[in-house]
């Protein structure tokens, strides 16, 4: 079996270029390749391009590059968590492209499955399907939108193996798997790494053929943006 | 006039036996405490879950469990997760009955607004779009005026729009009303105490009232 691993995160993003284009999985705080995010501020690079669903808080995931000024763009879906991400792009510091959630995930989806463009109703007849192609299919209007691909693609799981496959826990899953085949070089942080053979293949979530580099990560913080109990 | 918890109580009574729901941030997010016991319905959290639970006791917190509104949850029996692509296959692919969610504005047309209001606030749609354009069934929570008095309720939507064509039924804090194409907002029921001619002169699109409209009834 091919073995993936690196020996850490300091490793796995040695070779990030300013101005790559880079895919982050996570969905708010959770499941973000916190390991990653850390190595990455150490790196002396900049005019980042950026697809995560969220753009982190302020002191906390990406809301950390961004206050470094390493970020030049990002696309997101829902970036209301940030203030200084607000304050950058207020002042024309920095750009983004919003994008709905739904169609954000089916376009990386169908960058990492060969699928240039598909059709969805989501947004027609807002400002995001200004100049893109709509076609009517069956008396209902759908908008033309393409494939999204990344130079890098950062996510973390679970468990994973020295082959790259991975195992998700929870709704951290979310972005993390379909943005693994969607960079040309797909990077996994995982709380627990084992040997290939060490994961039951049926349980497997994402195969380790879309994973070129995998690691065990540390200290993981796993911070809660929003504590809810019930009494 | 209702609070927020007797709008999301209200709404509750639109929900129907079997159906797979999705509920938005804030006011929708109530609905789930009202839903009758005797309904088997299960909510879903666009970021992953077909199965929410209430939120946790202080002891069972797990920051890999979260709604859409990064909430910590709980999973009930049965549930199951999945990944973002997944999710909205559900959303768009119909599967999906029923979505709740807030707005800013909504027309008499049923086109809805809540998720940008330029120059000032840029959070995003996040799954909104997708889901107003996908529901069989929309319905909107929210307080009928803004706070500074301006009827939300309008001829067309002043703010960037979220969808179009799509809100079936709106619940405000004064009055249950449902979208018709040629009627606009055709007043259904009223809230304790509050008078059709209150109800018109805060409502600033098209409204049609036919007949007695009835007071809500809250058990």
């Amino acid at each position: 079996m091919i073995n993936k691993t690196v020996k850490d995160a300091t490793e796995a993003v040695a070779d990030i270029p300013s101005g790559a284009m880079l895919m982050m999985g996570g969905f708010g705080l959770s499941g973000i390749p916190e390991n990653c995010i850390s190595a990455l501020l150490k790196r002396d690079i900049n005019n980042l391009t950026i697809v995560s669903n969220n753009a982190g808080v302020d002191d906390f995931g990406i809301g950390l590059l961004l206050k470094k000024h390493m970020v030049k763009k990002m696309i997101s879906s829902y970036v209301g968590e940030n203030a200084e991400f607000e304050r950058q792009l207020l002042q024309g510091e920095l750009e983004v492209e919003l994008i709905p959630q739904g169609t954000l995930a089916e376009r990386v989806r169908a960058g990492g499955a060969g699928i240039p463009a598909f059709f969805t109703p989501a947004g027609v007849g807002t400002e995001v399907a200004e100049g893109k192609e709509t076609r009517e299919f069956d008396g209902k209007v759908y908008l033309m939108e393409r494939w999204l691909k990344a130079d890098f693609s950062i996510i973390k799981a679970w468990k994973g193996d020295t082959a790259g496959n991975l195992i998700f826990k929870g709704t951290a899953r979310n972005f993390n798997p379909i943005m693994a085949p969607a960079g040309k070089i797909c990077i996994a942080e995982v709380e627990e790494l084992v040997e290939a053979g060490g994961l039951d293949p049926n349980e497997i979530h994402c195969p380790g053929i879309y994973v070129q580099r995998i690691f065990q990560g540390k200290d993981y913080e796993k911070r809660i943006e929003q504590r809810t109990v019930s009494n | 006039m209702l609070t927020k918890n007797q709008i999301a109580q209200r709404i509750a009574k639109e929900v129907k036996n079997g159906q797979y729901i999705n509920l938005g941030i804030g006011i929708p997010t109530l609905v789930a405490n009202y839903i009758p016991d005797h309904l088997e319905v299960v909510l879903q959290s666009e970021n992953g879950l077909l199965g929410i639970g209430p939120f946790p006791k202080e002891e069972d917190i797990d920051p890999d469990l979260i709604n859409a509104g990064k909430q910590t949850i709980t999973m009930v029996k049965g549930s199951v997760l999945f990944n973002s692509a997944e999710s909205f296959a559900m959303i768009r692919g119909g599967h999906v009955h029923l979505t709740i969610l807030g707005a800013m504005e909504v027309s008499e047309k049923g086109d809805i607004a809540n998720w940008k209001i330029p120059g000032k606030m840029v959070k995003g749609m996040g799954g909104a779009m997708d889901l107003v354009a996908s529901a069989e069934n929309i319905i909107v929570a929210m307080q009928h005026c803004s706070r500074d008095g301006q009827s939300k309720l309008l001829a067309e939507c002043s703010l960037p729009i979220t969808g179009i064509k799509c809100v079936k039924k709106i619940v405000t804090d004064l009055a249950v009303l449902e979208v018709d194409p040629e009627l606009g907002f055709v007043l259904k029921e009223r809230a304790p105490g509050v008078s059709v001619e209150e109800i018109k002169a805060k409502t600033a699109g098209k409204l049609t009232v036919e007949g007695e409209v009835p007071e809500m009834v809250f058990e």
